[in-house]
């Protein structure tokens, strides 16, 4: 930084420094205050409160659910499977780009009209962008009642036996 | 000439060569050409006029969008009811609406061509090659107002546009989810981010804009005005 110099004042050393140090030390100042406001307004623009649905719901009664039927809650985003091995909850977002699936029933597939991925009723990419499966979700049963978190994912060869 | 006139237009009638520059010289609106023009420079086949032509475009954005605005609340689900208010109810709300959409389009097309020409006019080479960098800036601003822009009637594909577009972003390691979520304002496309999106769409990046678009022409005019080849104009 060549701030005093180009003055070309007769300065001595110690005025040139002096001055060197009260300007450098201004523009520290400047910088700290810039960097502060800067994080300050990325901070300001996270919102603190989400007035978003919960991620944990209830779902309905087991026994309510016959095998083989595939429940779809596009609300939730949620379709819950009861399969002959049991109860597993996946999400309903299309692992391409995050559109919502639906369930066609006269072909048993989850199809995704944003860009045409398929899956089929366990999850498994059928075909299309989709590069990985629909992740399954926590699901539990309290009360004799199921109840999911979409929030968590759990590996793909979890069922609930019930 | 009485005393008020003489106070707005302070050059005399432009009867010589040397009032006439005067009343360029110190016209603002003017002034973005330099004192003389070269008739090679202004020919229509030289530029096409592809950068004055995005500058009207944009122009037309910001007066059919500040009237878009008199209707519009962004906010769920009034945006929807607004958006179809202004095609069905408010009068010239088609003419507006298709306007500013239409104009949308034409913005970007033109921008982009006006790249194609300053690219195979060689237009960026030194000294202008920090200006080709700010036009790069203006593109990625243009496409940003237009992307913004996408979400605000809240209709169906405003919604998936909107999802898919911040499922890209959030695809970037590390970077990518805060960016999503600060861009959505919570974890799904809802009542925020429309807020958001709006906030970005009609302040921030016009004004960003507008700022990098004076910076943009003040450059052009310090190099002597428009590009006429190597060894410019000699």
């Amino acid at each position: 930084m060549r701030l005093v110099d180009d003055l070309q004042l007769p300065l001595d050393d110690r005025e040139r420094t002096r001055r060197e140090f009260l300007a450098r030390i201004g523009a520290a100042a400047v910088g700290v205050a810039g960097l502060g406001t800067g994080v300050t307004a990325v901070r300001f623009l996270r919102p603190e409160v989400l007035f978003e649905a919960p991620t944990r719901f209830r779902i309905g009664r087991p026994e309510d659910i016959p095998v083989g039927t595939l429940v779809v809650l596009p609300e939730q985003r949620v379709y819950l499977m009861r399969a002959s091995a049991g109860f597993f909850a996946m999400t309903a977002v299309c692992t391409h780009l995050g559109c919502l699936t639906r369930y066609e029933t006269e072909h048993n597939v989850i199809f995704c009209p944003c860009h045409g991925s398929r899956f089929a009723t366990d999850g498994a990419v059928v075909n299309g962008p989709a590069p990985l499966p629909l992740p399954r979700l926590a699901l539990t049963l309290e009360n004799g009642a199921l109840v999911v978190d979409t929030a968590v994912t759990v590996t793909r060869d979890t069922v609930l036996t019930g | 000439m009485n005393r008020v006139y003489r106070s707005i237009v302070r050059h005399g009638p432009l009867d010589t060569n040397r009032n006439r520059s005067l009343a360029v010289f110190g016209n603002f609106f003017l002034h973005i050409h330099p004192v003389k023009v070269r008739l090679r420079a202004i020919a229509f086949t030289r530029t096409f006029y592809l950068g004055g032509l995005s500058a009207a475009s944009y122009l037309i954005l910001v007066v059919t969008g500040v009237f878009l605005m008199f209707y519009y609340h962004p906010s769920v689900p009034r945006a929807y009811e607004d958006m179809k208010d202004l095609q069905y109810a408010v009068y010239m709300g088609p003419f507006l609406r298709n306007l500013h959409r239409w104009a949308a389009h034409a913005m970007v097309a033109l921008v982009f061509l006006h790249m194609v020409r300053v690219f195979f006019a060689g237009a960026y080479r030194p000294p202008r090659e920090f200006n080709w960098v700010i036009g790069v800036l203006l593109l990625v601003l243009t496409v940003l107002l237009s992307y913004t822009g996408y979400l605000l009637p809240w209709d169906q594909l405003a919604f998936w546009g909107v999802t898919v577009g911040t499922n890209m972003a959030d695809a970037m390691p590390v970077l990518g989810p805060p960016t999503k979520f600060l861009l959505l304002g919570g974890r799904a496309v809802s009542e925020n981010a429309l807020l958001r999106f709006y906030v970005l769409h009609c302040v921030v990046l016009p004004l960003f804009l507008v700022l990098g678009v004076c910076v943009h022409i003040w450059r052009i005019r310090k190099d002597g005005g428009i590009y006429l080849g190597q060894g410019e104009g000699s």
